[in-house]
């Protein structure tokens, strides 16, 4: 859905989304990368489980919400990305262990 | 835990221009920011950006750099990645950075956490493929990253322009731009003519992006109704013209934008007065001469106080720390009006096209009172066609209405549905906005785990 426009500078870290291993750059926020990689959502909604892709990309929707290195509901717009990083889209209801 | 005389919430322009007001007088300051880096939205990133990249967004977004330098060799004690989930009167804030809780006391606070942009419910706008304006050139400016293929643009505001030209700059192609703003609204809008030209520089700016569009190979279609369609994700485009006729387009992004609004999330749960604002269709707290809520001690700078944009942001924040430095009896009253005269006659100028903008693209109807089949709450996944019901209920307010549906009650806390439900209300009881009022918002005002709020626990005395 996205592409990067690259500079000669930019460093390249490895995290995994959804046990994926996926390329990203390092610093950028979590919910870039999702509109990077396929079917670039986030979430299912606690509701209905309909899909959700990052929206606002300033930490005010939460609908990029996703579980990142364990931790469940996190915004991804509000983290950077680094190396190693897991991120397990998250699908619907919260559990007791996401 | 940490001390200081002013706590300010917020490190864009607003936030920026109030520490650096206060460091001039020795005065002890914290900033506290959720970013990585000082800027707001505005300047996001700007410090990290490259050359060339900076000039290609433009000489407002080069200008930052400069302020954010001077911010950093202000001697205001800066805390990045830094979230307020709870302000108690006094003033304690507890603060998260990553996982770390901690509170900080202040004898004034400020908040500078300027605007979001407004919702706009539309049919499918909850599908992955739509997005806001604001959200892809945060993209743009924090991620350098731009839509892969020919995207759409549906609203209007000085933010689609803007946008527009930068991502045809870096490259990026736009399929199309559905202009929601009535072609009428240029009529009522050039009654604030004279106005326009006391500020040029942005009279200029406003009409070179306009211009270049004009001579670009955008398509710019005026419409009535837009409306996302896909099973799963975007798929279709639907819009109706101006002129009555419906076309689907195939569409893989969507970008939506009706403007932007104060954030009053802070400014609601610490029960400071608010007022309805119909020129710009939204809440905006109530301020004094010098940006003081009706709470003592506690301000709002920027954009959270009524959009003004970025350059009157910074001239409202040198305002509310004259009015700091006078309650602390670090100024003398003359000089605080001497100062505080000129301030409010450059704030005067660049506030001069505000008039226009507003009339230009006021929000369509179908924003503001999306039709019954319209999720608006997209976190609880409530229709308007809820809202409404719950709001035929004798009485309903913003409050029972949430009560009876949920709505505003998700993750987001009504940062997405809390204007359209007041609307909603407002429209359905006939009663002014002033009377309908806005959700009751409560602490913690942003994500926190239970095993924060426990360690929060042993900071709570004295």
């Amino acid at each position: 859905m996205f592409r990067l426009l690259t500079d000669p500078t930019d460093e390249f870290v490895r995290i995994t989304i959804d046990g994926v291993d996926v390329s990203a750059r390092k610093g950028e926020p979590v919910a870039a990368v999702l509109l990077r990689t396929a079917p670039f959502t986030a979430r299912t909604t606690t509701v209905t489980g309909a899909p959700r892709a990052p929206y606002c990309l300033m930490g005010a929707c939460f609908d990029c919400m996703a579980i990142v290195d364990g931790v469940a509901s996190q915004r991804t717009c509000m983290i950077a990305v680094c190396d190693g990083m897991r991120v397990v889209r998250q699908q619907g209801k919260r559990t007791q262990t996401p | 835990m940490t001390t200081c005389d002013v706590l300010i919430v917020g490190a864009g322009p607003a936030g920026m221009a109030t520490a650096m007001r206060l460091r001039k007088a020795q005065i002890d300051v914290i900033v506290v920011d959720d970013a990585r880096a000082p800027g707001g939205q505005v300047w996001r990133a700007a410090e990290q950006s490259a050359d060339g990249m900076a000039s290609v967004l433009g000489a407002d977004y080069r200008a930052g750099r400069e302020a954010i330098a001077r911010f950093r060799a202000s001697g205001a004690r800066y805390l990045a990645e830094t979230e307020v989930w709870r302000l108690d009167d006094g003033w304690r804030a507890f603060t998260k950075h990553r996982g770390t809780i901690d509170r900080i006391d202040a004898k004034s606070v400020v908040l500078a956490t300027g605007a979001l942009e407004r919702p706009v419910p539309f049919p499918g706008w909850t599908l992955p493929g739509v997005m806001t304006v604001g959200g892809a050139q945060t993209l743009l400016k924090g991620a350098r990253q731009i839509p892969q293929d020919g995207v759409w643009i549906a609203g209007a505001g000085p933010l689609v322009l803007l946008y527009i030209a930068q991502l045809r700059a870096f490259g990026g192609r736009i399929a199309g731009w559905l202009n929601t703003a009535p072609r009428s609204n240029l009529w009522t809008a050039l009654r604030h003519w004279p106005a326009m030209f006391r500020n040029a520089p942005d009279l200029a700016k406003g009409m070179a992006w306009r211009s270049q569009l004009a001579l670009s190979n955008v398509p710019i279609i005026d419409v009535r109704d837009v409306a996302a369609e896909g099973d799963g994700q975007l798929e279709t485009i639907r819009y109706t013209t101006t002129r009555g006729k419906t076309h689907r387009v195939d569409a893989s992004l969507l970008l939506v934008h009706e403007g932007v609004v104060p954030n009053i999330h802070a400014t609601v749960a610490l029960g400071c007065a608010h007022r309805w604002s119909s020129q710009q269709q939204c809440f905006v707290p109530q301020l004094d001469a010098f940006r003081m809520t009706s709470r003592d001690d506690l301000y709002v700078v920027g954009d959270g106080g009524g959009i003004l944009g970025a350059r009157a942001a910074g001239l409202t924040g040198e305002l509310a720390a004259l009015g700091i430095l006078a309650r602390m009896d670090r100024s003398s009253a003359k000089d605080r009006e001497r100062e505080s005269a000129v301030l409010r006659a450059r704030l005067e100028r660049e506030t001069a096209f505000r008039g226009f903008l507003d009339t230009l693209f006021l929000p369509r109807r179908a924003v503001l009172m999306p039709d019954d089949e319209t999720i608006v709450c997209r976190c609880e996944e409530v229709t308007a066609r809820s809202i409404r019901q719950a709001a035929h209920v004798r009485g309903s307010g913003p409050n029972q209405i949430k009560a009876f549906t949920r709505a505003g009650m998700g993750p987001c806390q009504g940062r997405q549905c809390g204007l359209v439900i007041s609307q909603i209300a407002g429209s359905e009881s006939g009663k002014d906005m002033d009377s309908v009022g806005y959700l009751n918002i409560r602490p913690p005002l942003k994500p926190i785990t239970v095993g924060e709020i426990a360690r929060a626990a042993k900071l709570e005395s004295p």
